[in-house]
């Protein structure tokens, strides 16, 4: 079981993906994005994971200790802010979508007129 | 597209990407064991050239700033995406509004009042939470914190004044043309600090300030006054994102 | 070889993101929502990455779920006064 994290993250982009096509409302169908953007954050943990090491940090903790790796949490934090940044503007959508037409259903929506 | 054609072709994709997966795991090492040399050599090294302990704000604000910095303008086009979406059908809402009101005016959908405890504790911890917003925020290059964390911390403890009491109230003490040219003059500082070193004939956001003494609150030259700027600009940002979900759920605004 | 505990984090993970998805109601499914981003921090937590934890706590838990209640809000209130116009419309036209 080497391997198991990306195989989880390989899981739960498959289940949000899964429920992003099968959705019947817009509000469940990006909180399924949000769902399917956390498997990035776990490829990239997965990467960057050493068995016995420390956190990154240094106070108090001897220069010399054999620590996780830092970069791919720098890239894991700018992740976690574009993922607010999705969900925000998507849900704005959602809502104007349901002030036009009058219903949040994927399916129920007719095609664009004028 | 009917139902049953997208679920026929996404368990089709779905198993296809399984076996590139499963395919593409041979020589990858297991978790646990990271190989890389980037890691150890940050390691070995941030503590004595930059003298700050937290490797990962260090990398986010000095060794690529770059990228912080883009990530801010994407907070920044969020901000300005929703609130352009979310006022686009103001001008009709306003003519029903008047339409409305002319008709009868007993038919209002109140929004029931929060209890007294709720409001109570809320306002009791609103000083705390700014509190330990800022802790975050500034000691952000010694223990884990920085910019983004203690950012959003201080939005949502503004937040709370709106639970402590109502849309009116929170609306007169934060105050949205304040908000929005806060969050200017934090993204103008960014970028200003960045020029700094091009004053110099150096790179842009180089590390020019002095570096302080390994330990200290102000330490690491421009990495603790990015840090502050990122935090106002991101809690401002959150803010006012958050507000334009509001002012559409009470409507009851006179503009 | 991972510990124990990594391997039962990673599990539990998988498990509650197929919990959110299966969640069909919206409205619960911010409660789903909330708690998958908890056990998300937790989960950075013990693979030894605080900045990011904290990161994920405050966004993930906290940001998101207020952002979709909102939303839902303002669907919710919607949806009522659409009810209403069409009850009044239906009564004005009978009588």
């Amino acid at each position: 079981m080497q391997h198991l994290a990306y195989f989880v993250a390989l899981w739960v982009l498959l289940a949000g993906l899964y429920g992003v096509v099968t959705s019947r409302n817009y509000v469940h169908l990006v909180a399924c994005v949000a769902v399917l953007q956390s498997a990035t954050y776990i490829i990239l943990l997965a990467a960057g994971f050493r068995t016995g090491g420390v956190p990154p940090i240094f106070y108090g903790v001897p220069v010399g200790t054999r620590t996780v790796d830092p970069v791919v949490q720098a890239l894991m934090l700018t992740d976690i802010v574009v993922e607010a940044t999705v969900a925000a503007l998507l849900l704005s959508i959602a809502v104007q979508l349901h002030k036009a037409s009058g219903t949040a259903n994927p399916s129920e929506l007719e095609a664009l007129e004028g | 597209m009917t139902r049953s054609v997208r679920l026929t072709m996404f368990f089709a994709g779905a198993i296809l990407l399984t076996i590139f997966f499963v395919a593409s795991l041979g020589n990858v090492p297991a978790v646990g064991d990271y190989p890389g040399p980037y890691g150890n050599v940050l390691s070995a090294v941030v503590v004595y050239e930059r003298h700050v302990t937290n490797i990962v704000t260090a990398v986010n604000f000095d060794y690529r700033a770059v990228d912080t910095m883009v990530e801010e303008s994407i907070l920044f086009l969020s901000v300005a995406g929703s609130a352009v979406l979310l006022r686009q059908m103001r001008s009709e809402e306003k003519k029903e509004n008047d339409d409305r009101k002319l008709k009868d005016s007993e038919e209002k959908t109140s929004i029931p009042s929060s209890s007294d405890a709720t409001r109570g504790f809320a306002l009791l911890i609103v000083g705390p939470m700014v509190l330990f917003g800022l802790y975050i925020v500034t000691h952000g290059q010694l223990t884990p914190g920085g910019g983004f964390q203690g950012g959003v911390i201080i939005a949502t403890a503004f937040l709370l004044l709106y639970l402590a009491g109502d849309f009116t109230r929170f609306r007169e003490i934060v105050s949205h043309t304040f908000v929005a040219i806060i969050e200017g003059i934090a993204l103008f500082t960014y970028v200003f600090i960045g020029f700094l070193g091009m004053f110099e004939e150096k790179a842009f956001l180089q590390n020019v300030l002095p570096f302080g003494r390994t330990g200290d609150v102000v330490s690491g030259g421009t990495i603790w006054v990015l840090s502050c700027a990122t935090g106002i600009a991101v809690a401002t940002g959150v803010l006012e994102v958050i507000y334009a979900f509001l002012e559409q759920v009470l409507e009851e605004w006179s503009r | 070889m991972s510990s124990a505990l990594e391997i039962t984090v990673l599990l539990f993970v998988a498990v509650a993101a197929t919990g959110v998805v299966l969640t069909r109601d919206p409205r619960a499914q911010v409660v789903t929502l909330s708690f998958y981003g908890v056990l998300l921090g937790l989960m950075f937590f013990i693979f030894q990455a605080p900045d990011v934890a904290l990161s994920q706590i405050v966004v993930g838990a906290v940001a998101l779920p207020l952002m979709f209640m909102l939303a839902l809000a303002r669907i919710f209130r919607n949806e009522e006064e659409r009810k209403k116009k069409d009850a009044k419309a239906g009564h004005g036209g009978k009588e």
